[in-house]
C-alpha cells in the first residue's frame, strides 16, 4: 500500500516532468533533452535560497522564476536560431544544454551531493497505514496543478493559440499568431513545471547533484512517450503508471537492480505496439 | 502478355468515413499516354499512391501486365516495374545529379553488400555498367552536363527533368507522373510535351499523368478518366471527354 | 590510366601518419606507457567516430546507444578472451579472436534491436536507442559472472595494442569508405535525404537501415574489446549514455556524413580528453564536459541556422578547404569538370528529413495505417 502511494508520489513528479516534455514537443516539435537538467537548476535555486533563508515559501517562488527564465533563455539562444533546420540538429543541440548546465552547475557547487531539507512535516496515520504528509502534498499539488494547465490550455485565449500552433504552424501564423511568442510562453510554463517539480523531487528525496535531472528527465520522457507525445492527459497518465511500475519493481528484490531496464522495456515495447504510445494521435506524412 | 499494361478493377481507399478514392477502373494499353485529370482534391495523386503502394486499397485490386500487384510494399511494385515522379519534388536532395539516377539503377544490378565493401571484380563490373547506363539516361534528359551538380543547386525545371530521368532509371513498364508541368512556363511545357513523348517513343513506355494543364493533357494524351470527389466522371478519347458536359461542369462550376 | 585521387587516400593516409612513426618507436623500445594507452584510447574512438558517422551522417538517423553497443562486444568479448587465454598462449590470437567474438556479438545486438525499432524515426528512435543502450548496460552490471558492480577483469595486451588498434580502425575506415562509394552507400543516401522518393525507387528501406545498424554495432563492439584489451577492469560505468554523447560529440565536430572529420575529430578530442583529465581534478573535471556542450552547440548552430546561411557560405571551413585545393591545383580542376561531387554530404544541409508534422507519422504497413485512420475517425 505505502509502494503504491509512494509510487503514486513518484508518479506525480514524473507526469508534471513529462507535461513539460510534451507541451514543447506537441508546440516547439522538438524533443528538449535539457529539461530534465532544468529540474536540477531548479533544485540547486532551492537549495541556495534555503542556506539564505530558511523558508520553503521563497525558496519555491526563486526557483520558479529562475526555471522559468532559465526555460526563455536556451529557447532563444539555442533553439530558435535552428527554427526550420533539421529536427536532428535541435536534438543534438538540445543534449549540448544539457551538457552545459550539468557542467556549469558542478564548476559551481561542485560534483558532490548537498542535502536539501524542505520543512519536516511529519506523517499522517490513515486506517493504520503511516503516510509522510509530503507525499500528500505532493500528490495533491501535482493534481492541482495539471487540472490547472488542463483549464488555461482550453479556456484561455493564450491556451487555444497553442493548440493551434501545434496542429498547424504556418496556418496559426496566418491567423495572426504570434508563433515565437506562443513557444516561448510554452518554454516558460514548461520549465515553471519544471521548477515545481524540483521542489516535490527534494521533497521525496532530500539531496542535489549536477546529475539530478537527468534519470528523471529520461524517464519523465518515457513517460512521455508512453503517454503518447503532445497529449497532455497521456502525460499524465504515463507519468503516473512509470512512478508506480518504478516503486513496485524496486520494492521487489528480484526485481529491483532491473528497475530502470524494466522501465526502458517498457518504453520499447509500447513504441512497438503503439508507436504513438498510448494516447497518440496518428499522422502520416503527406505524399 | 495481358492486352493491358495497367488495369484497375473497383480500385478504392477509404480514410476512416472518407471515401478518398472509389471504383476507379481505369484500363491503359501498352504504349499509352494516359492522362488523370480533375479538379483539386479530387483524388488524383491518391490513385497514385494506391498503385505504387504507399496506400493499401480498401477495395478492389489492380494488375501490371496481367500481374497483381495488391498488398506489395513500394519497393517491391517498382521492382515489378511501375515508377513514378512526385507532385512536390522529391529528389535525394543532397546527393548528385548522376547519384539520383544511379539510386534508380540499383534495383537491377546484382551485386550484394560484402560484394561491394570488399571491391570484388563483380563491384567494379556492375558499377561501370550502372554509370553508363545513367549517362545515357542522363543525356536524354539533357543533364549530363550537370551530372556532378548536388539535386537540390538545380534550377526547377532540370529537377523535374531529373525526377523523371530518375525514375526511368528503375527500368519501368508503367510510368507515372504526377503534375510535370506544374510551375513550367509555356515554352517548358512545349518542350516537356516532346520529352514525353520521346519518353513513349524511346523507352516503349506507358504513361500515366496527372496534370492540370489542359495544353499538354490535350496535345498529349490519347485517353483520359476525369476524376471528382474520388469517383469517375468521365473517361474516353481525349476530345470526347474535354467536350463532355460534366467535365466542363466540375471545372467551371455550374 | 588510373589516376592517384587523393580524397579516397586521405584517410588511410591521417591513420598512417599517425601509427608509423609510434609503431616504429613501439619496436624500438622507446613508447612510454602512457603514450601507448593515450594512442589505443584515441584508435578506438576513430573506430567508434567513424561507425557512428554511418548512422547519424549517412543514415541520417540518430542513435544514442552506440556505448551499449560497445558495452556488449566489451563484456562478451573480454569474457572470451579470458577463457581463451587458458587455451591458447598467443595473446594475438586470443585477442583476434575474441574481437571477433564481440564483433559479432554487437552486430546480432544491434540485428536485435534494430529489428523492432527502425521503424520508429527521428526523436523517438533516438530515445529507443538510449534506452537499449541503458538496459545492456543495466543487464551486464547485474551479472555475477561478469564480476557484477566490480566490472569484468581482464588481462591487459601490453604495450603495443596500440598497433592492432590502427589496424582496426583502417580496416572501418576501409568498409565505411568502400560501402559508401557503392550502390549500397547511395542507397543508404537516398533514405536519409529522402525516404519516401528512395522507397519509390525500389530501395529496400529496412534492409539497409538494418545493415547499417549491424555494421555500426560490429565495429562498436571490436572498439569495445580493444577497449577492454587497454584497460582492466571492463567497468559498465564507462558505457553509460555520457559516453554516447562523447562519440556523438565528434561525429558532430567533423561534420555529419565526412570520415575525415570524424577520424581528424576524434583524435584531437581523445587527446585533449586525456590531457584535460590527467591535468585538471575534482570537479574542474567538469570543464571537459562543458568544451562538449559548447562544441555541439556551437558547431550545429553555425552549420545549420537558417539565418547564418549567406555567413557560412562565405567564410565556411569547406570553402577554404575548395580555395586551397584550387590554390596548389590551379587549372586541373576545371579540364577535368571538377571533382564528383561530395556524396558526402554538408551536413549543413542534411535536410529536414522528416518534415516536423511527420515527425508523428507511423510509418506503418499500409494497411495498419488505415486502420488507425479509422479508429480515428
Amino acid at each position: 500500500m505505502n509502494t503504491l502511494i509512494n509510487g503514486l508520489c513518484l508518479g506525480g513528479i514524473y507526469a508534471l516532468i513529462a507535461l513539460g516534455y510534451t507541451m514543447v514537443y506537441g508546440i516547439a516539435k522538438m524533443l528538449n533533452f535539457a529539461h530534465g537538467d532544468i529540474i536540477m537548476v531548479g533544485a540547486y535555486a532551492v537549495f541556495t535560497t534555503l542556506s539564505i533563508m530558511d523558508h520553503p515559501i521563497p525558496a519555491v517562488i526563486v526557483a520558479v522564476i529562475i526555471c522559468t527564465v532559465l526555460g526563455i533563455v536556451t529557447e532563444r539562444v539555442a533553439y530558435r536560431p535552428l527554427r526550420g533546420a533539421s529536427p536532428l540538429a535541435v536534438l543534438i543541440t538540445a543534449i549540448g544544454v544539457s551538457y552545459l548546465l550539468q557542467s556549469v552547475s558542478q564548476l559551481i557547487y561542485g560534483a558532490g551531493t548537498r542535502p536539501v531539507t524542505i520543512g519536516n512535516w511529519g506523517s499522517l496515520e490513515v486506517m493504520g497505514i503511516s503516510i509522510s504528509i509530503s507525499s500528500l502534498l505532493t500528490l495533491g499539488l501535482c493534481i492541482v496543478i495539471m487540472v490547472g494547465l488542463t483549464l488555461f490550455i482550453n479556456k484561455t485565449k493564450a491556451g487555444t493559440a497553442m493548440l493551434a500552433v501545434s496542429e498547424d504552424r504556418a496556418a496559426a501564423s496566418l491567423m495572426g499568431i504570434n508563433v515565437n511568442g506562443i513557444i516561448t510562453l510554452t518554454f516558460a510554463i514548461g520549465s515553471a513545471l519544471a521548477a515545481c517539480a524540483s521542489v516535490f523531487y527534494l521533497m521525496q528525496i532530500p539531496a542535489v547533484s549536477p546529475t539530478l535531472g537527468a534519470m528523471p528527465g529520461i524517464k519523465a520522457f518515457t513517460a512521455a512517450v508512453i503517454g503518447g507525445i503532445g497529449s497532455i492527459p497521456g502525460a499524465m497518465v504515463g507519468g503516473i503508471l512509470l512512478g508506480i511500475i518504478e516503486k513496485v519493481c524496486s520494492s521487489i528484490p528480484v526485481l529491483a537492480p532491473y528497475t530502470t531496464a524494466i522501465e526502458f522495456g517498457l518504453l520499447v515495447l509500447i513504441l512497438m505496439v503503439r508507436p504513438t504510445g498510448l494516447m497518440g494521435k496518428t499522422r502520416r506524412e503527406k505524399v | 502478355m495481358s492486352e493491358y499494361m495497367l488495369e484497375t478493377r473497383s480500385l478504392g481507399i477509404s480514410f476512416g468515413g472518407l471515401k478518398a478514392a472509389q471504383d476507379i477502373n481505369l484500363k491503359i494499353k501498352k504504349n499509352q499516354l494516359y492522362g488523370l485529370i480533375g479538379p483539386n482534391g479530387a483524388g488524383k495523386t491518391t490513385v497514385f499512391n494506391l498503385l505504387t503502394g504507399v496506400y493499401r486499397p480498401t477495395t478492389g485490386t489492380f494488375l501490371l501486365d496481367g500481374e497483381e500487384l495488391v498488398g506489395k510494399t513500394p519497393a517491391e511494385i517498382n521492382k515489378k516495374g511501375i515508377a513514378r515522379t512526385f507532385q512536390n519534388i522529391r529528389l535525394f536532395s543532397n546527393m548528385s545529379v548522376i547519384d539520383n539516377v544511379l539510386v534508380g539503377m540499383g534495383n537491377s544490378s546484382k551485386c550484394n553488400i560484402m560484394q561491394s565493401i570488399f571491391r570484388l571484380p563483380k563491384h567494379f563490373s556492375t558499377e561501370k555498367q550502372m554509370r553508363s547506363a545513367a549517362r545515357e539516361l542522363l543525356r536524354v534528359f539533357g543533364l549530363d552536363e550537370e551530372r556532378r551538380t548536388v539535386a537540390s543547386n538545380l534550377p526547377y525545371g532540370s529537377q523535374r527533368r531529373l525526377e523523371m530521368a530518375r525514375a526511368l532509371a528503375t527500368n519501368p513498364k508503367l510510368l507515372l507522373l504526377d503534375e510535370p508541368a506544374a510551375g513550367m512556363n509555356p515554352q517548358e511545357t512545349a518542350e516537356l510535351t516532346a520529352t514525353i513523348r520521346r519518353i513513349r517513343d524511346e523507352f516503349d513506355m506507358t504513361v500515366l499523368l496527372i496534370e492540370h494543364d489542359m495544353s499538354l493533357v490535350s496535345g498529349l494524351c490519347d485517353e483520359l478518366t476525369v476524376l471528382n470527389f474520388g469517383t469517375t466522371l468521365a473517361h474516353g478519347a481525349t476530345e470526347e471527354v474535354l467536350r463532355h458536359p460534366d467535365v466542363i461542369k466540375a471545372y467551371l462550376g455550374e | 590510366m588510373k589516376k592517384f585521387k587523393l580524397k579516397h587516400w586521405i584517410n588511410y593516409i591521417l591513420i598512417l601518419a599517425l601509427a608509423i612513426p609510434f609503431t616504429v618507436m613501439a619496436f624500438t623500445g622507446s613508447v612510454k606507457g602512457s603514450t601507448s594507452l593515450m594512442l589505443a584510447q584515441i584508435g578506438y574512438s576513430i573506430i567508434l567516430a567513424v561507425s557512428l558517422n554511418l548512422v547519424v551522417g549517412f543514415l541520417g538517423e540518430l542513435s544514442l546507444g552506440h556505448a551499449g553497443f560497445m558495452c556488449a562486444g566489451a563484456y562478451i568479448g573480454c569474457f572470451t578472451a579470458n577463457y581463451l587465454h587458458t587455451v591458447i598462449p598467443d595473446p594475438t590470437v586470443v585477442l583476434i579472436l575474441s574481437m571477433i567474438v564481440g564483433g559479432l556479438t554487437a552486430a546480432l545486438f544491434g540485428f536485435i534491436i534494430g529489428l523492432p525499432t527502425l521503424r520508429l524515426k527521428g526523436d523517438y528512435l533516438a530515445i529507443v536507442t538510449l534506452a537499449f543502450g541503458e538496459i545492456i548496460r543495466t543487464v551486464f552490471m547485474n551479472q555475477e559472472v561478469f564480476g557484477g558492480a566490480l566490472g569484468l577483469t581482464t588481462r591487459k595486451y601490453g604495450k603495443t595494442l596500440f598497433v592492432i588498434v590502427f589496424v582496426m580502425a583502417l580496416f572501418t575506415v576501409f568498409v565505411t569508405q568502400n560501402l559508401m562509394k557503392s550502390k549500397h552507400g547511395r542507397a543508404i543516401q537516398a533514405i536519409r535525404d529522402n525516404e519516401i522518393a528512395a522507397r519509390a525507387m525500389g530501395v529496400n528501406v529496412t534492409y539497409y537501415k538494418l545493415a547499417v545498424f549491424v555494421i555500426a554495432a560490429f565495429f562498436a563492439g571490436i572498439a569495445g574489446v580493444l577497449y577492454g584489451h587497454n584497460t582492466t577492469p571492463v567497468d559498465y560505468g564507462f558505457f553509460s549514455f555520457n559516453y554516447s554523447v562523447e562519440i556523438l560529440v565528434m561525429v558532430v565536430l567533423g561534420g555529419m556524413g565526412n570520415i575525415t572529420g570524424s577520424i581528424l575529430s576524434a583524435t584531437v578530442l581523445t587527446f585533449i580528453n586525456i590531457q584535460l583529465t590527467t591535468k585538471l581534478s575534482g570537479d574542474l573535471a567538469a570543464l571537459k564536459y562543458l568544451i562538449y556542450a559548447l562544441i555541439l552547440i556551437v558547431a550545429v548552430i553555425w552549420n545549420n541556422a537558417p539565418a547564418l546561411s549567406k555567413v557560412r557560405e562565405r567564410f565556411g571551413l569547406r570553402r577554404l578547404v575548395e580555395y586551397i585545393i584550387i590554390k596548389i591545383r590551379g587549372h586541373r580542376i576545371k579540364e577535368e569538370g571538377g571533382m564528383e561531387a561530395p556524396s558526402t554530404a554538408d551536413w549543413s544541409k542534411v535536410p529536414t528529413k522528416i518534415p516536423m508534422d511527420a515527425l508523428l507519422s507511423t510509418d506503418v504497413i499500409p494497411e495498419q495505417s488505415i486502420k488507425e485512420e479509422g479508429d480515428k475517425k
